[in-house]
């Protein structure tokens, strides 16, 4: 027997939220996605009026440290709708079913709901040696992602394994490790290791509020989450443009929370969303707890080692001149570029709020067509920095 | 006849596991337990900087986040003689325990519940008699009539939904099913509580560690600069959120984690005499209060327990060769020497050799080899590692709080101590210990905050920080207890970079193949006489095998695929 999903306010409200919990909800993903007032607005009627889709979650080459994260999504109706006991069809770290009945929950989704369920994965699919070295089932990573990817509504590669390999992709990537991407066309990329929770469940949100994948840059990722550096909505930024560094773990100028450039922090030439929404709750993020960041979130940081070397010291690193000289000619001349960088910046993110939703509104036909046509490239070259 | 059965993907675990079991008379007579994913992280480790092994380490498990890397961190201040300030052990110590409490209660909800809860039943439970249950059992505020009703209805129009979500295709209705309806509910409601709850005692990693899962480390002691003043750093304020949390998780555990762990453990009084496996304990020991150096301040210690005799602590010289063993006789690696060989991880050698099925496959060949993990072995014997096998040790040696804790649990389900050497041992033993983590925890918060109270702010030791300082060669190992077991790291450093890493982990110790010999390793022993009421309905099965709380990712973590020798290496 096949239902008719039930709507995210049908749940809610089942579930014994009453209608304010409900707006909060979405005035707290309106707030994530930066969406202005009358768009938190289409966004509301959206949830309240659009089917839910069946997800189905895969694991392959990865450490759970995704699924862990997104547990973590610290809106409680988040955990209890998006995530749970509801359309998760499967999850091998969640599901009370193991073996051929969970492997039957996938045959089922596929075939009751196509075109109609989210395919997600976390992890790398190894391409080595037949694919010996990732199986589930008996079959290969590949031959099951192929499989669910066929009819899914869209697809998702969760963290930084399926978006860019991560750690066992590093050199020498002894099991040709190899992110979704290079796999399967038109997957939405969500890096990081892991990637914050409120950035999965606002890109989760999205699909089901829009019936559409988020506007993605060059990368495949959400322009939302990943078109600032951390260095640029870093709050120890007005340090940096002051030239006052810490200089030793524990010295007196991080006693003071001085910038962590020259202790081999990536924030520079990282584009995420740790500095905003910060992680578990706001609570902190790296570097506001005296770790330089390591930039777990961009292509091949395993490979663009050590982590403690300052970005300058690094050959060929010629986006900012050496911190020290920094300190001296940026605290006249950084505070005016840094100022109109964040008008140009605003700007461009409101027209393309605006056209996105424009876009999404227009669109009403969930069921409709591939991913492909879903997914907007609009620009190809990132321009936060 | 026996039939052969296949659980493959074994769910609510971490990572890739796969069992085979012959069932013959309702029984398991035989099995065989197969981790079928690999990476390879090894070798990558290979030429990068020791003070950045603990993030690509890290990065083995997001389970058991932390605990590679504060093995890795260990590791390195081994290697090159560093020891970290009092508040830094302080620091690490609290990080270990928050995880705990979250890895252990997620574990017994999340992960463990549904073989002993069956949810569907909670439909025809009275709310008020749940009520008047939880009442019996704690003061935990919401154990009212109407919270219960609430959970209740949640479910009954989730199963209306016809669309079950995580809870579809499961095994509601089984035989093995023993609870009485209202503690089904009761399970139901606080299952959906510690959702809620698990995100919170995680702070303290963001705290500390700016994030989790993966928080950050740092080789010579911990990031957070004290300022206690200053807005940007360790201040009062997060000094207020830790202790607020560790309050918090006190009440949770001895609330609602063991009133209801004791309440599940009195219907399944029958799995004290089931999957009780392997007859030998492991535990390196962990929580050092003098330093990482003295393993006789830890609060768990050291020492093995072996035949299952409590009188006697064997000790446990992890860095005597002749001790720790690996085989691969049924794992896809090949030795140079022979399979049959054993060798020490640091003489170990390493060559991906899959000799299985060609996927998509049916059954796997377990006559030879048919897992990615190795089979680690102490003096020749299998050991059992994890929760259990730290009380035990800890209880055997006497350590006061331990046994006082054990006997309390003892007592309280009128079992004996061999009740302990089963699958229903192994679920209580994770809860006993929750209990006293979660009071040693507030101790370590109260020594930290005196600390500086009196104006030691040290959090760092960066005298060996510059590779300059480092000797041309140094060798190093680092012990920790990860929530799933005895955890040790390896490491060779040659000119300021990594020459060897190695990791031997918890859950290879249990899940690993039948070594040379044909002994059989923990998941594999303790399946043995495990029932199995419906063939097609693996609930007995996942019952004793959650109760090692599996970890793959961990165990099959990285090796090298090409077969490189891998030094011998002396602890310093």
């Amino acid at each position: 027997m096949v239902k008719e999903p039930l709507s995210l306010w049908q749940i809610a409200r089942s579930r014994g939220y009453s209608r304010r919990d409900f707006l909060k909800f979405c005035g707290y993903l309106s707030a994530a996605l930066g969406l202005e007032a009358g768009q938190a607005r289409a966004l509301t009627k959206a949830l309240e009026t659009k089917p839910r889709p069946p997800v189905l979650w895969f694991h392959f080459q990865e450490c759970t440290c995704c699924s862990e994260s997104f547990i973590k999504s610290s809106h409680p109706l988040l955990a209890d709708i998006l995530l749970d006991r509801i359309s998760l069809d499967y999850s091998l770290t969640l599901q009370a079913a193991a073996g051929e009945q969970a492997e039957a929950a996938v045959t089922e989704t596929i075939k009751n709901y196509p075109g109609q369920y989210i395919l997600m994965a976390e992890g790398s699919v190894p391409m080595k040696d037949d694919g010996v070295y990732c199986t589930i089932a008996g079959r290969t990573a590949l031959d099951g992602l192929r499989e669910a990817a066929e009819k899914a509504m869209a697809v998702i590669a969760w963290g930084s394994c399926a978006s860019n390999g991560c750690v066992q992709a590093a050199s020498p990537n002894p099991t040709g490790a190899t992110p979704i991407h290079k796999l399967l066309p038109n997957v939405v990329n969500v890096p990081g290791c892991p990637p914050i929770a409120e950035v999965m469940t606002g890109v989760v949100a999205h699909l089901l509020a829009f019936g559409r994948l988020p506007q993605l840059d060059s990368q495949g990722r959400p322009k939302a989450f990943y078109s600032t550096r951390i260095h640029d909505s870093c709050y120890r930024r007005p340090y940096y443009d002051a030239g006052l560094f810490v200089e030793s773990f524990d010295d007196d100028g991080a006693k003071k929370g001085y910038c962590l450039y020259k202790m081999g922090c990536r924030g520079p030439q990282t584009y995420n969303s740790c500095g905003i929404i910060r992680w578990n709750g706001s609570t902190s993020y790296p570097i506001q707890s005296g770790a330089p960041c390591i930039g777990c979130s961009e292509a091949g940081y395993y490979d663009a080692g050590p982590f403690y070397r300052s970005l300058p010291a690094f050959p060929g690193f010629g986006v900012e001149s050496t911190a020290d000289r920094l300190g001296i000619y940026l605290a006249a001349a950084a505070g005016g570029g840094v100022a109109l960088h964040a008008v140009a910046t605003n700007i461009r993110k409101r027209r393309l709020i605006k056209r996105e939703l424009e876009g999404s509104l227009k669109d009403k036909d969930l069921k409709a067509g591939k991913p492909k046509d879903k997914t907007e490239k609009t620009e190809k070259t990132e321009g936060g920095a | 006849m026996a039939q052969r059965i296949v659980v493959d993907p074994v769910t609510r675990i971490e990572g890739h596991l796969r069992i085979e079991a012959d069932v013959d008379g309702g029984r398991i007579t035989d099995a065989w337990s197969s981790g079928t994913m690999v990476r390879g992280l090894e070798i990558i480790l290979r030429g990068r900087d020791p003070r950045d092994a603990w993030a690509f380490c890290e990065r083995a498990c997001g389970v058991c986040t932390t605990v590679h890397a504060l093995a890795s961190v260990r590791t390195v201040e081994n290697a090159l003689g560093i020891v970290v300030p009092p508040n830094a052990e302080l620091v690490r110590n609290l990080m270990f325990c928050a995880h705990y409490l979250q890895d252990h209660v997620v574990h017994f909800y999340v992960l463990h519940a549904l073989d002993w809860v069956d949810v569907v039943s909670a439909l025809s439970a009275d709310p008020a008699q749940t009520a008047a249950i939880a009442r019996s059992l704690s003061s935990w505020p919401k154990n009212s009539e109407g919270y219960f009703k609430t959970v209740q209805e949640k479910v009954r129009s989730l199963v209306a939904s016809g669309q079950l979500g995580i809870f579809a295709n499961a095994y509601w209705g089984h035989p093995a099913y023993k609870l009485p309806p209202e503690v089904n509910l009761l399970g139901v409601a606080h299952y959906l509580d510690i959702l809620e709850w698990q995100k919170e005692i995680i702070k303290v990693h963001t705290i500390f560690g700016g994030k989790n899962p993966h928080p950050h480390y740092l080789v010579g002691g911990a990031y957070s600069a004290v300022g206690p003043e200053n807005a940007m750093t360790l201040n009062a304020e997060r000094l207020a959120l830790v202790g607020k949390l560790i309050d918090d998780a006190i009440q949770i555990v001895d609330q609602v984690y063991i009133p209801d762990l004791l309440a599940v453990a009195s219907y399944y009084k029958d799995w004290a005499a089931i999957g009780g496996g392997v007859s030998n304990y492991l535990s390196y020991g962990d929580l050092p209060t003098r330093g990482i150096g003295d393993p006789s301040g830890f609060k768990f210690p050291r020492g093995a327990v072996l035949d299952r005799d409590l009188s006697r602590v064997h000790d446990v010289d992890a860095a005597d060769p002749g001790q720790i063993t690996e085989s691969v006789a049924h794992s896809w690696y090949a030795y140079k020497g022979g399979d049959a060989a054993s060798l020490h991880p640091w003489e170990g050698e390493t060559d991906f050799s899959y000799t299985g099925p060609k996927p998509p496959y049916k059954n796997l060949e377990v006559e030879g080899k048919y897992s990615w993990l190795k089979t680690p072995r102490w003096k020749g014997r299998a050991m059992e590692v994890g929760p259990l096998a730290r009380l035990l040790v800890g209880y055997a040696a006497g350590q006061p709080e331990i046994k006082e804790a054990v006997d309390g649990a003892l007592a309280h389900l009128a079992v004996p101590a061999t009740a302990l050497f089963s699958t229903l041992g192994r679920t209580a033993a994770r809860g006993i210990e929750t209990q006293l983590i979660a009071r040693w925890m507030k101790g370590f918060y109260s020594d930290l905050v005196n600390n500086i109270k009196n104006g030691d702010t040290r959090m760092f030791n960066g005298e060996k920080w510059d590779p300059g300082t480092w000797p041309a060669e140094a060798k190093g190992a680092g012990f920790t207890e990860a929530p799933r077991g005895a955890l040790s790291h390896w490491i060779v450093i040659k000119d300021g970079k990594i020459a060897n890493y190695q990791l031997v982990v918890p859950t290879t110790w249990n899940g690993s193949p039948r070594d040379a010999s044909g002994q059989r390793s923990p998941y594999e022993a303790a399946l043995i006489g495990t029932p199995v009421a419906r063939a097609d309905q693996p609930l007995e099965i996942l019952r004793t095998i959650h109760s090692f709380d599996p970890c793959i990712a961990c165990a099959v973590h990285l090796y090298d695929p090409h077969g490189r020798r891998l030094h011998q290496v002396r602890v310093v």
